[in-house]
């Protein structure tokens, strides 16, 4: 597989997702505002956290009104998380290899372009919006199991499936962290105040399609160590950091010569499985959520450097040189 | 309300499926009766379908605009084939291996002894003032002595019904992808036509190109590593590239993914390191092959290549100064190269060409300017062309003076009567002007796609054909007819 092929695979697999992810986050988002007091209200402003790009949007965008952050998320040419322009860059990506995907996996991606282009009045309509982001996560399902139903199981399936479980652990801890600190931590002596925590939590799960999931595993009420437990630990639930990094561990053993990456996936699930998460308070999960995304920040990179393109050259121009 | 031929006006052109008087030619017979039972309402349904499948199988084409740089756009396609009887391609089809031959023999001439230059049938100064000759090819011998592996030659039929030889493309032609395609379109557009008629298929043709590649492998006891080298995804047709990639399981690689070591073989840089390839499909220019031998700015080729190619380790197709062959000015002698080489007439007649560097058809060239398509020897895609019908005076003496600064740069024809076929625009079926471009492979034997690229002009009386500038494309249908 040329290293350049391996890096657009993945990139095209990260995008992919990343749209999903986006998609999961808005409708659910939408969910929790209709069934919280609305003088608590949580309002968008927090999905612009999870992105991380605040920023951004600061300078494009007066208020966090409904109006402005689903322009931003769903549709603004301009912004880097919009569900549009990740479709776009993963189409992108996927027709530079387009000679290495099926056709059909194509033909979908491309389709699944147009859909969001075209439908972009019913998704910018209230009640539009949930069918049109809807149809947009089943498409992608759709792409994910024809590729998974027709690739080879090779290096380039390799890719895409470390392209994707990056970035879904990514996701996932992003929710987690946005989530829970803007979460109202209630006083459960409080009358009232404790449904809505696990309202809360709920969507949590929901956004992540965990709900039904985390009631089968946990068999417990939803209460925040058991969910925080859950997406982080779960060696069964697809969309879990764990989970995820156990198949990008695995996807790795099928490529040569990847040591120094497999020890950081290795470091990474070990701390992953010691966290004694119960035990965290608000800043602590914080903490750890960051070192998180730094070491799948550094397994991206390792990548890079052992198998990409850019990385290739680099190490052949070293060697010249030495 | 269906398709009324009586008001389908042909003029003085010759029409590809309906005689002057409105009647359908004895091979298009199916194809008229069932549009007659169709009405316009249903075709622009059987269009609409088209159109939704070239958008979703991505069939695109690149364009480049001020505003937004390079962008993909949806092949522009028309639903009525433009049809040919099996008994005149089987001639065709002869004429393009034969002209293709004689122009391999006359390649590999010319980078050797040049006896047809010795024997005064071809004459020096061309070859000396070609942009296209690459000196660096001298005493080269490509495998199987081939050098223009995959030919596009351009027909167009005129007035009188008589088929022509317009150009040669023997350095990167492209369009053959939409043949393909076009095809596929089709069958999902007009399924029981194919079940009905006698339409001949081309879906062969990325096999027969695999075949042809891997027999110009270095290593012919191995498996041979193919790749297609693409420019990238900013090159108009890069569509192509990687169709024909994907179609022969070959990898698709840009200058970047090669490298050329130090034992002048070259390999891809792959996730598992260094991997040798054997033959290269490339799809960039000479000049930006290897910025070591040619242009030294090129990002695009690989350094080391031409060396590489020289000691026979790699193949290239089309092999590096295929291109002379395809000059506008040595397309006027190739009646002259086929006898030379192969001691016989040619089978598919040229175009008329007035040969400015000879004084006497520079004169009627210059008398006459206004009545004649001028064009540069070394340019593609309609670019630089004086029409003269179209063009206004002033035009006309920048071409006079281009000319008479460069003669030998300029050829001249008289305006063909393109011949045209119905075309369905704006509700309705109106005579449109069309070319063809069949592609031919040269390997161990020579074989030529059944019927080619039909390319039509949408504007109407326009003559350029080109995607570029306004033009589309239908399916060719070589049927034949039941006897």
């Amino acid at each position: 597989m040329l290293a350049r092929v391996a890096e657009t695979l993945y990139w095209m697999a990260r995008y992919l997702e990343r749209a999903e992810n986006m998609a999961r986050l808005i409708n659910v988002n939408a969910n929790l505002i209709l069934d919280i007091p609305k003088k608590t209200a949580v309002g968008w402003e927090p999905l612009i956290d999870i992105t991380g790009t605040r920023k951004v949007f600061e300078e494009n965008y007066q208020d966090f009104e409904e109006r402005s952050v689903m322009k931003y998320l769903i549709q603004d040419a301009d912004s880097p998380v919009s569900i549009l322009n990740s479709l776009k860059w993963a189409r992108e990506n996927a027709r530079t290899i387009r000679d290495v995907i099926p056709r059909e996996a194509w033909e979908q991606i491309n389709a699944l372009n147009i859909y969001a282009k075209d439908q972009l009045n019913i998704a910018m309509s209230k009640r539009g919006r949930f069918s049109y982001l809807n149809e947009i996560i089943l498409r992608n399902q759709t792409i994910v199991g024809l590729l998974s139903g027709t690739l080879s199981r090779d290096d380039g399936y390799v890719f895409v499936r470390l392209g994707r479980n990056l970035e879904r652990a990514d996701m996932t801890s992003r929710i987690i962290d946005v989530r829970s600190a803007s979460l109202l931590v209630g006083d459960p002596g409080v009358e009232g105040h404790r449904p809505f925590e696990n309202i809360q939590w709920m969507s949590v799960l929901k956004s992540l399609t965990a709900y039904q999931m985390y009631r089968q595993a946990m068999q417990a009420r939803v209460r925040r160590s058991d969910v925080v437990k859950f997406l982080f630990q779960s060696q069964r639930f697809p969309r879990a950091i764990l989970f995820c990094v156990q198949q990008i561990r695995q996807s790795l053993k099928g490529l040569p010569d990847g040591e120094g990456t497999m020890e950081r996936v290795n470091k990474l699930e070990e701390l992953l499985k010691a966290a004694q998460l119960h035990t965290y308070d608000q800043q602590m999960l914080h903490d750890f959520i960051d070192v998180i995304q730094i070491e799948l920040n550094a397994i991206n990179n390792s990548l890079v450097e052992h198998y990409f393109l850019s990385g290739r050259e680099a190490f052949e121009l070293q060697k010249q040189a030495s | 309300m269906s398709v009324n031929w009586k008001d389908y006006d042909t003029g003085k052109f010759f029409d590809e499926l309906i005689t002057s008087d409105g009647e359908a030619r004895s091979y298009s017979r199916f194809l008229v009766d069932y549009l007659n039972t169709h009405s316009e309402d249903e075709l622009e349904t059987r269009k609409a379908i088209a159109a939704l499948s070239i958008k979703e199988m991505g069939i695109t084409f690149t364009v480049y605009t001020e505003e937004e740089g390079s962008i993909d756009r949806s092949w522009p396609f028309d639903i009525l084939p433009r049809m040919i009887p099996k008994s005149e391609w089987d001639v065709i089809e002869k004429g393009l291996k034969q002209r293709v031959h004689a122009l391999n023999l006359f390649i590999d001439d010319i980078y050797h002894d040049q006896k047809i230059i010795k024997d005064k049938v071809f004459p020096a100064e061309l070859l000396a003032n070609s942009v296209n000759f690459r000196k660096e090819c001298m005493g080269v011998s490509p495998p199987l002595k081939q050098w223009a592996h995959i030919c596009g030659s351009d027909l167009v039929r005129g007035g009188d019904g008589t088929m022509y030889v317009l150009e040669d493309n023997l350095r990167v032609p492209s369009g053959v992808s939409y043949m393909l395609e076009n095809r596929s379109v089709m069958k999902r557009v007009f399924p029981e036509l194919f079940e009905n008629m006698n339409i001949q298929p081309v879906d062969d043709y990325c096999s027969q190109l695999f075949d042809m590649l891997a027999s110009l492998s270095p290593r012919p006891a191995d498996y041979p590593e193919i790749v297609v080298l693409t420019p990238g995804i900013f090159n108009s047709a890069y569509f192509e590239h990687s169709y024909l990639a994907q179609q022969m399981g070959c990898e698709l690689v840009e200058g970047r993914d090669l490298v050329v070591n130090d034992d002048d073989c070259v390999y891809m840089r792959t996730v598992d390191g260094l991997q040798r390839v054997d033959v290269i499909y490339r799809r960039i220019d000479d000049l930006f092959l290897d910025p070591e031998a040619f242009n030294p700015d090129s990002m695009l080729g690989v350094p080391g290549l031409m060396r590489a190619w020289k000691k026979g380790n790699v193949a290239l197709a089309n092999a590096p100064g295929a291109g002379v062959a395809d000059d506008k000015v040595v397309y006027a002698f190739v009646p002259e190269i086929i006898k030379y080489y192969l001691n016989e007439e040619q089978l598919l007649p040229n175009v008329p060409t007035y040969r400015c560097m000879y004084q006497e058809e520079q004169d009627y060239v210059l008398a006459n300017i206004k009545d004649l398509v001028v064009k540069p020897a070394n340019e593609s895609g309609g670019y630089g062309m004086l029409i003269g019908p179209m063009s206004t005076k002033k035009e006309q003496e920048k071409f006079a003076k281009l000319i008479k600064n460069d003669p030998r740069n300029y050829i001249a024809q008289p305006t063909l009567a393109l011949s045209t076929v119905p075309t369905f625009i704006d509700h309705h079926v109106e005579p449109r002007h069309v070319d063809l471009r069949p592609f031919i492979l040269s390997g161990n034997d020579i074989s030529v796609t059944m019927g080619g690229l039909t390319r039509v002009a949408l504007r109407k009386g326009s003559l350029v054909v080109n995607s570029s500038q306004g033009g589309g494309s239908k399916d060719t249908w070589i049927v034949e007819e039941d006897s």
